[in-house]
């Protein structure tokens, strides 16, 4: 038997306070990170990811006292993107008690970070998030700076490149189905989990634990997602969920 | 009694400490060779690269006090890479390990369905009675990121199996000389309950 699929939730953070917002856009305001971290943690969730999505786009750099918060309650690997930009910041975020950092902006405007901070913490620490729009043609383009800047690179390059640079996973986050709960861009994580062989993590667009086999069969090592942990129902309620171990082992013979 | 973790540059102290804490076992940081030699409990955590992690220990001077404290009869616990260490080699570099437990590590095999790094959460089951494994309950799980498994030279250093293609030890033990392959402080209430064994030992 191989080890079980990783099921992670994403949280993301603006100005300090749990955000959810829609295909990249707006922030519906969800709470307290912390608070969802302890949550998190006694539901024994396999591993998180924490991003701050200000980070980048505003310039206001790694937020630190934040990330040793997160550290003093998640026993858990936790990974953390925004604004990490050199491998001396990644160095000092696993420090604290953080497994891995994320990287999307600074991956592409300065791409030998990914490879410095691969050589610093090792590839298992250093992920890459792939952020992906479908064309309105055929195909999808991929973006940095939170959605608002083209790379004029497609996935499969996009992915390829930071494997190369010495990524160790691939984040693959559909901006076009980020809370729509429309399930996962199946065809994308399949396209990109044939072109590299470190792990592909699935983001964007799952509605329930049903969406996961589907993704993991396409190729995914493991699934994330964001609004279904966090949000329940019609009203889109907060309420924060997370399968039991059962469920999770009952996804083993999917991937 | 404080338990010394093993500070040199290659392990995620942060988290260590945390769950330390959280499981009411005190702990200090150590980086000096007198500072290992006067501590009742060391913990050798690690991550990365097994010459760059031999390197480190004998730069900072640590080789011969780890040496020295292991053949004093006190409990040492190595983490990830750091029971990698415990060993007498790698395939992964050619420095020699500190030899504590005799055997070395070798790459997972390229096999289909397996990928290499192991990473992710895993069935740790030992393989007999031991206190460092007391009040785990069965299909415990782990937190696990590597692509070097350990093996010990004699079967009997064995202390716990993880399936991963053939079974490999993801925990070793001989006397007073313990290696734990998963990231314990990422492991919850599992990994809890290993590391308050380790401090009431």
């Amino acid at each position: 038997m191989s080890v079980f699929p990783r099921v992670i939730p994403v949280l993301l953070v603006s100005d300090g306070y749990l955000v959810k917002p829609v295909k990249f856009q707006g922030d519906k305001y969800i709470g307290d990170p912390i608070n969802a971290v302890r949550i998190f943690n006694e539901k024994q969730v396999d591993e998180l990811v924490i991003c701050d999505i200000d980070a980048s786009v505003k310039g206001t750099g790694v937020n630190y006292t934040l990330i040793e918060e997160i550290a003093g309650e998640a026993f858990m690997p936790v990974a953390y993107g925004g604004g990490v930009a050199s491998a001396d910041e990644a160095r000092r975020i696993t420090g604290i008690g953080i497994e891995k950092v994320v990287l999307n902006t600074a991956a592409v405007v300065r791409p030998e970070t990914v490879t410095e901070i691969s050589d610093a913490l090792g590839a298992s620490s250093t992920v890459v998030s792939v952020d992906v729009k479908k064309r309105i043609t055929s195909g999808w383009d991929t973006y940095i700076r939170r959605g608002s800047k083209k790379t004029g690179m497609t996935p499969v390059e996009a992915a390829q490149r930071a494997q190369q640079l010495g990524a160790g996973e691939i984040l693959v986050s559909s901006i076009d189905r980020e809370s729509t709960f429309t399930g996962y861009d199946l065809k994308l994580i399949s396209e990109i989990a044939g072109a590299v062989a470190v792990p592909v993590v699935a983001l964007g667009g799952a509605s329930g634990y049903d969406d996961f086999a589907p993704a993991l069969a396409a190729g995914a090592s493991a699934v994330a997602a964001g609004s279904m942990f966090v949000l329940n129902g019609r009203h889109r309620a907060v309420l924060i969920s997370y399968p039991t171990p059962a469920e999770i082992r009952a996804l083993a013979g999917a991937s | 009694m404080s338990i010394g973790l093993v500070d040199y540059g290659l392990g995620n102290l942060g988290s260590v400490t945390n769950m330390l804490k959280r499981v009411g076992a005190d702990s200090h940081r150590v980086s000096e060779p007198e500072q290992v030699l006067a501590s009742d409990k060391v913990l050798l955590p690690g991550i990365g690269a097994f010459d760059t992690g031999m390197t480190r220990l004998r730069d900072q001077g640590l080789f011969e006090p780890l040496r020295e404290f292991a053949a004093s009869g006190r409990p040492l616990l190595g983490i990830c890479l750091g029971m990698q260490l415990l060993l007498d080699g790698s395939e992964e570099g050619v420095e020699p390990g500190l030899g504590l437990i005799p055997g070395t590590s070798v790459r997972f095999a390229e096999e289909p369905e397996l990928r290499v790094p192991h990473m992710g959460w895993n069935v740790v089951t030992p393989t007999h009675d031991d206190p460092l494994v007391a009040g785990l309950e069965p299909d415990s799980r782990f937190y696990f990121v590597h692509s070097y498994k350990v093996v010990p030279t004699s079967d009997s250093d064995v202390l716990a199996l993880t399936a991963y293609g053939a079974p490999f030890a993801s925990m070793i033990r001989s006397g007073n000389v313990m290696g734990a392959q998963y990231h314990p402080e990422k492991s919850h209430a599992f990994g809890m309950r290993v590391l308050s064994n380790f401090a009431s030992l």
